[in-house]
C-alpha cells in the first residue's frame, strides 16, 4: 500500500507487512527487534538521555521539542520519588493526520520497545499507551504483544536480568481531541475530564497521581530503539537538513496519489507533493496546503520549496506539526475549509477557559455566515480579532491558538475569497 | 425494591480495575465504558449505582459521562454508525455520504431507527485521511466511500 521503490533508509517502517497484519515478537525479534533494549540495559539511564539529545530527536506529536532535553527534566537521583511514569500518546485526533496509526497497526513492539528504554531512562515504573477509540486494530495489536512482550520477559521484574522492573498498561480513551494535550491526557487517565492543567508545575515534577510523568508520541517513541542501536551520529545523517532522522509524511485532498511515506526529515514540500502524492488530481488546482494538520498555518505555491522540518516551515510562518499535508485545492472552498476546521475546534474545546469556550463558537459562526450568504463586511474585522484575542498566551492550552492558525493564515492569503463571500451574498463555490 | 442496572458481573469487572488505582475515582471512565459494553448505553439509574460503586456523587460521575462523545447518555441502536465529518473528509465529500445515510435511515445525527438498528452520530478525523471519506460502523472501518457503497455495507448489520 505505501511501498515505494526508492532508496531510502526508512526505520520505522521498512519491516511493515502491509497485509493487515502486525510483526509478531517472532518476527519483530528477526529484525533485530528488542536488540536496542539489550545494548540500553548495558547503558546507565543518564547515558541514554544523553544519546537521544544527541541525536537530535524532537516530538513528532507535533510540538517539536528535544525528547532528550524532554527526558532530562525528570529527577532519577536517590532521593527522586520512587514511582515515576511514561505515557505514550497514541490519542492521534489531528484532522487531516493518520501517521501513529500507521505504526501502532504494523509494528506495535517497535513502540513498546521504544517505551521500555524511555521507562529505563526516566527510571518509571510503570508505562501507559494512551490509544483513542477509534483505533481498534490497534488496540488488538497492542494488547496481543503487551502480553507476548510480558511472556517473553522483556515487562515486568528483573527485565533481562538487569534488574530494572517495570509495567506497561493499555488505556483506550473514549473521545475528545482535548485528551491529546499532555496534562489534559494525564486528567483522563485519572477518570477525570480532560481538562488541562496550569504548568508549572509541568509533568516532570507532577504529572500522572501527582508523580513525576513524561508524555511521549507514538513515532517519537518508535524512534528510541533505532537511535540505540545505531547511534546520534547515524540518525542525524538520516535527516536532510541536520535536525535528525525521518518523518512519517502525509497527504490528503484532492491529490493523485494520497498517501503516507518515511522520508528523511527536511524533504521539500514539493517533493512530498509533486513526487510522492503524485501532483493533483486531474482537473484540480493546487491553491495552498496545511503542513501538518488542521491546527497549522496555510502555506502557498511560493512556499513549495520550503524543506520539511521544524525550523523551515517555521520561517515560512506555520508549523511542521504532525508532517500530514491537506491540500486545498481550486474547486475548494477556502472559507468553507476554515469554517469546517473551526467548526471542529469549538466542538472539541472543554470548555475551561472563556477566550476558547467563546471564542471558537463565534468564529464558528461567522464562518457558517459568510458560507449561507448572511456575511457582513465587518465580520472579516471580528474574525481578526479573534485570532489575537485567542492567540498564545490568552488562553489556557495550545488548542485554541492552534485553532487560529487557518484562520488568520486563510485572512492573509484568501482574503479576496472572503470579501466575495459578504459581496455575493453567498459562497461563489456553491452555486 | 427496584431492580438494579449493574449485574454482579458488571460490579466485579469494575471492582477489578479500581483495584489498581491509588483512588476507586480514577476508575470513573473504566467504569462508564464496562456499563456501555454490557448496557449498550448508560443510563440515569446506572450512574447512581457506579456513584455508589465508586465512592463518588452522581453527579460527578455524570460530569464525566457527559463529557465524553463516545459514552451515550441516550439508548443507541443495535449498530452505531459514525461518520467522519472532518477537514480531509469534507473535502473528499463526506456530506454526500452523510445525506445519503440520513435518506435511506430517515435519522438525523443523535437519532435511532424505530427498529432499533442504527443509529448515526459524527466522530472527529478518524485518522485515514489518505481513504476519505471514511465511517465507522461499531468497531469496523470503511473508507474510500461513494455514497453507491453504502447500502451494501448497511446490508451486513442486521
Amino acid at each position: 500500500m505505501y511501498t515505494l521503490n526508492d532508496n531510502i533508509e526508512k526505520p520505522l517502517t521498512q519491516h511493515i507487512k502491509n497485509d493487515g497484519s502486525w510483526l509478531t515478537l517472532k518476527e519483530y525479534e528477526s529484525t533485530g527487534g528488542y536488540s536496542g533494549l539489550k545494548k540500553a540495559l548495558q547503558m546507565t539511564p543518564a547515558e541514554i538521555t544523553q544519546l537521544v539529545m544527541d541525536s537530535g530527536l524532537k516530538g513528532r506529536g507535533g510540538a517539536g521539542f528535544s525528547t532528550g532535553k524532554k527526558w532530562s527534566t525528570i529527577d532519577i537521583s536517590e532521593n527522586a520519588s520512587e514511582l515515576k511514569y511514561l505515557v505514550a500518546n497514541a490519542d492521534e485526533m489531528e484532522p487531516g493526520s493518520f501517521k501513529d496509526r500507521y505504526l501502532l497497526e504494523g509494528n506495535p513492539h517497535q513502540l513498546i520497545e521504544g517505551i521500555i528504554i524511555g521507562a529505563y531512562a526516566i527510571q518509571a515504573s510503570f508505562s501507559y499507551v494512551f490509544l483513542r477509540w477509534a483505533y481498534h486494530l490497534a488496540g488488538e495489536a497492542l494488547t496481543q504483544s503487551l502480553q507476548e512482550a510480558y511472556d517473553a520477559g522483556y515487562l515486568g521484574k528483573n527485565i533481562l536480568g538487569s534488574g530494572f522492573n517495570t509495567d506497561m498498561s493499555l488505556h483506550i480513551s473514549v473521545g475528545r481531541y482535548m485528551c491529546g494535550e499532555e496534562t489534559a491526557l494525564l486528567n483522563a487517565l485519572e477518570g477525570k475530564r480532560s481538562n488541562p492543567r496550569a504548568k508549572p508545575p509541568y509533568p516532570s515534577n507532577s504529572g500522572l497521581f501527582g508523580k513525576p510523568t513524561i508524555v511521549n508520541n507514538v513515532e517519537t517513541l518508535s524512534n528510541v530503539p533505532h537511535i540505540i542501536n545505531n547511534g546520534a551520529e547515524w540518525f542525524l545523517k538520516l535527516s536532510k537538513t541536520g535536525e535528525g532522522g525521518t518523518k512519517l509524511y502525509g497527504a490528503s485532498g484532492k491529490v493523485k496519489k494520497p498517501g503516507l511515506w518515511e522520508l528523511p526529515l527536511g524533504i521539500s514540500l514539493r517533493e512530498l507533493l509533486e513526487d510522492y502524492a503524485g501532483g493533483m488530481a486531474d482537473g484540480y488546482q493546487f491553491k495552498g496546503l496545511l503542513p501538518g494538520g488542521g491546527s497549522t498555518d496555510f502555506l502557498l505555491e511560493e512556499h513549495l520549496d520550503v524543506a520539511m522540518d521544524y525550523a523551515s516551515v517555521a520561517k515560512a510562518g506555520s508549523r511542521l506539526g504532525t508532517g500530514t499535508i491537506i491540500v486545498l485545492d481550486d474547486k475548494t472552498c477556502p472559507v468553507g475549509m476554515v469554517h469546517n476546521l473551526e467548526r471542529f475546534f469549538a466542538q472539541e474545546s472543554c470548555g475551561w477557559c472563556t477566550p476558547c469556550r467563546e471564542g471558537l463558537p463565534w468564529t464558528a459562526k461567522i464562518l457558517n455566515a459568510l458560507e449561507t450568504g448572511t456575511g457582513k463586511a465587518d465580520d472579516l474585522n471580528i474574525l481578526e480579532f479573534h485570532t489575537h484575542y485567542m492567540a498564545p498566551g490568552n488562553t489556557f492550552c495550545a488548542l485554541a491558538p492552534g485553532a487560529m492558525e487557518p484562520l488568520q493564515s486563510a485572512l492573509k492569503y484568501f482574503k479576496a475569497d472572503f470579501e466575495m463571500h459578504i459581496h455575493q451574498h453567498k459562497c461563489p463555490w456553491n452555486s | 425494591m427496584k431492580e438494579k442496572v449493574l449485574t454482579s458481573g458488571d460490579i466485579s469487572e469494575i471492582e477489578k480495575v479500581y483495584e489498581h488505582f491509588p483512588l476507586r475515582s480514577a476508575a470513573c471512565i473504566e467504569g462508564l465504558k464496562i456499563v456501555q459494553k454490557n448496557h449498550r448505553w448508560v443510563s440515569d439509574d446506572a450512574v447512581k449505582e457506579l456513584a455508589e460503586l465508586l465512592e463518588m456523587s452522581p453527579a460527578a460521575i455524570d460530569s464525566v459521562a457527559t463529557y465524553y462523545s463516545l459514552i451515550f447518555r441516550k439508548p443507541v441502536g443495535r449498530h452505531v454508525i459514525m461518520v467522519c465529518d472532518s477537514v480531509s473528509c469534507w473535502i473528499m465529500g463526506y456530506e454526500g455520504i452523510l445525506n445519503q445515510l440520513k435518506d435511506r435511515l430517515q435519522i438525523g445525527y443523535g437519532e435511532t431507527t424505530i427498529d432499533d438498528r442504527f443509529t448515526l452520530l459524527s466522530i472527529c478525523c478518524l485518522g485515514t485521511c489518505d481513504h476519505a471519506p471514511a465511517i465507522m460502523i461499531n468497531n469496523d472501518l470503511h473508507r474510500d466511500l461513494t455514497p453507491d457503497k453504502l447500502d451494501a455495507i448497511l446490508e451486513t448489520y442486521k
